[in-house]
């Protein structure tokens, strides 16, 4: 019983924690952008001689059933899975929030229809109907993106929609409006500032599941086209040879792996962090 | 209660209507013209007149809004259409896979909170102990793990490596438990903290401490009070899981080739048959909506703490 007693970590603790895996996260993409550097081969170049070598001097994390370099290709891949993750989450996350603030400034018939249909969209367990909007719309790494995307925006949009009608009622707004702020300057420099809190921390602790959403997709054969290099289409395409040549498919699971980890490690950190500052 | 029940009823509906409308769209976001599709679906060459044929038949040539108050009211009779593929209808078609689906789902459930309420309540009991240290890193891993690598993962190391478990499911009770097991691992991992979390704050409670003060055992205490109090958390964690566990289910199945209708559903799209997939986006949906309200009316009933508003 006595350990129950620890004391909760400081506010210094938990922002170094934040820091730490936001330098992580940043690591992980400068990484993936330095890809096409850093790759020991090209990562679509085949070798019939290598098909399915172990790793070794030429290929650190040997070679796929072509011959391509592993490691090239995790590498390369590690741009469309980061980066496609991370693009989504910023999109739906401004798209979402600039929805939800205008929802509940305004209110009226906007609000209603916006609110209506993130109900509906809702009502859709989000990587079944990311399936089948993928599914119809055929293959592609922008079709999956949509396909996630078209729930994923009504978080942030109920979240931001419910902060700027609690924030709207408080007096510095009036006082704004008062000495004769326009609408757009109150929403944008007076309302977004006051409400970013939560809907950074939802962002935050978004990306992790997104990845593994788009990975989901690419797995399936409904994200990213081969002979483009992305960790689930990889694991797909490497999983009928894994007694043959298990790195193909350790190798990008390890990545996925360890990347998701940083991302959920950085949204639990924001979070923690914002829960004690009394953000969210 | 039965005021409530009927509140959340009358509210069901306004949903579900724009939710069928969204299924209904979805076939024509799909780029090019049905008929076409449903032609090239069947392996007829298409010329001019039997496309203007097929529209008729289907009627393309009517207004949106008719077409789609026509599906509507075919859905309610239980009529999804027509497969492009072979001209079956969708819904016996889905509802024959939806028995081992669902033998799947409960299955995977079932072995997720096996595991997980022992181990949530053991891990918050020795909080900062070894055992908690160490299933709290598990959890964290698995967490990271979607489910297509659990699955392949699994498959190499229990089928291949150690030959335990046929690699083909084929829907028998031997082979669902790694498709089931695949789908319980992430799962597992979130609701052991969540329940975690639940057990936590149950034991700071003062009536723990009251009760340890007159010697209660801790034992006791944790079986008798606090996991009967998280009772209604774990009910709301597992609704809140089945919309995962349907998209878990379509990989799973498709990796296991479990015969569900998430691997009917992945079947229609390599075979690009929209209405199947429309089908089976309609019912997943319908069946979500359903649980999430037995979820939040179970809840309310488990805990009379909850007021009904």
């Amino acid at each position: 019983m006595r350990k129950m007693q620890k004391r909760p970590p400081t506010r210094r603790a938990r922002k170094t924690r934040v820091l730490v895996f936001l330098v992580l996260a940043l690591l992980l993409m400068a990484v993936s952008l330095l890809a096409p550097y850093l790759a020991p081969n090209d990562p679509n170049a085949t070798n019939a001689a290598a098909q399915n070598a172990a790793p070794g001097a030429a290929y650190p994390l040997g070679a796929d059933r072509y011959g391509r370099c592993v490691l090239s290709r995790v590498l390369a891949g590690a741009r469309t899975s980061i980066f496609s993750a991370v693009a989504l989450v910023a999109v739906s996350g401004i798209v979402g929030s600039l929805l939800g603030v205008l929802c509940g400034y305004y209110g009226g018939v906007l609000d209603s229809v916006v609110m209506r249909l993130a109900d509906i969209l809702l009502a859709f367990p989000q990587m079944v109907l990311a399936i089948a909007v993928a599914g119809v719309l055929g293959g592609g790494l922008l079709n999956a993106m949509l396909a996630l995307g078209v729930t994923s925006w009504t978080l942030y949009a109920r979240l931001a929609r419910s902060h700027t009608m609690a924030c709207k009622a408080e007096p510095f707004i009036a006082a704004a409006k008062l000495s004769g702020c326009g609408d757009a300057r109150i929403l944008l420099c007076h309302i977004l500032p006051n409400i970013a809190g939560p809907l950074i921390v939802n962002a935050a602790t978004q990306l992790g599941t997104t990845m593994i959403g788009i990975a989901g997709l690419s797995f399936l054969g409904l994200g990213v086209v081969p002979p483009n290099a992305e960790w689930g289409s990889m694991i797909n395409e490497a999983r009928s040879y894994i007694q043959l040549a298990p790195w193909t498919v350790l190798a990008p699971a390890g990545a996925t792996v360890l990347t998701v980890m940083i991302f959920n490690c950085l949204g639990d950190a924001v979070r923690d962090l914002a829960d004690e500052s009394g953000v969210a | 209660m039965t005021n409530y029940v009927g509140k959340r009823l009358l509210q069901l509906i306004p949903i579900l209507i724009g939710l069928t409308f969204l299924v209904f769209t979805l076939l024509y976001i799909a780029p090019g013209d049905p008929a076409q599709r449903k032609l090239t679906a069947q392996g007829v060459a298409v010329s001019e007149q039997v496309l203007e044929q097929t529209r008729e038949e289907m009627g393309l040539n009517r207004p949106f809004l008719v077409r789609y108050g026509d599906w509507l009211l075919g859905v309610l009779r239980g009529d999804f259409g027509a497969s492009y593929k072979d001209g079956m209808p969708v819904l016996p078609k889905l509802m024959r896979c939806m028995g081992n689906t669902l033998v799947l789902a409960a299955g995977s459930l079932l072995l997720a909170l096996v595991v997980s309420v022992p181990l949530g309540v053991l891990t918050a009991a020795r909080r900062g102990g070894v055992i908690d240290r160490l299933v709290r890193l598990l959890t964290f891993v698995g967490n990271a793990m979607p489910n297509f690598l659990v699955s392949v993962l699994l498959m190499y190391y229990l089928c291949i490596q150690v030959n335990l478990f046929p690699v083909i499911a084929k829907g028998t009770v031997q082979g669902l438990f790694l498709p089931a097991l695949a789908l319980a691992i992430p799962m597992a991992s979130r609701f052991i903290r969540q329940i975690r979390a639940e057990v936590l704050e149950e034991l700071g409670k003062p009536y723990v401490a009251g009760a340890l003060a007159r010697g209660v055992a801790m034992r006791t205490v944790l079986v008798h009070d606090v996991l009967r109090n998280t009772l209604s958390g774990v009910l709301t964690i597992v609704g809140l899981s089945v919309g995962t566990l349907m998209g878990g289910s379509v990989v799973v199945e498709t990796i296991f080739r479990w015969p569900g209708v998430g691997q009917l559903v992945m079947d229609a799209i390599s075979a690009r048959d929209f209405p199947v997939i429309q089908g089976f986006v309609l019912l997943m949906a319908v069946i979500y909506v359903v649980v999430n309200l037995l979820t939040d009316l179970s809840y309310r009933a488990l805990d009379p703490r909850v007021e009904l508003e």
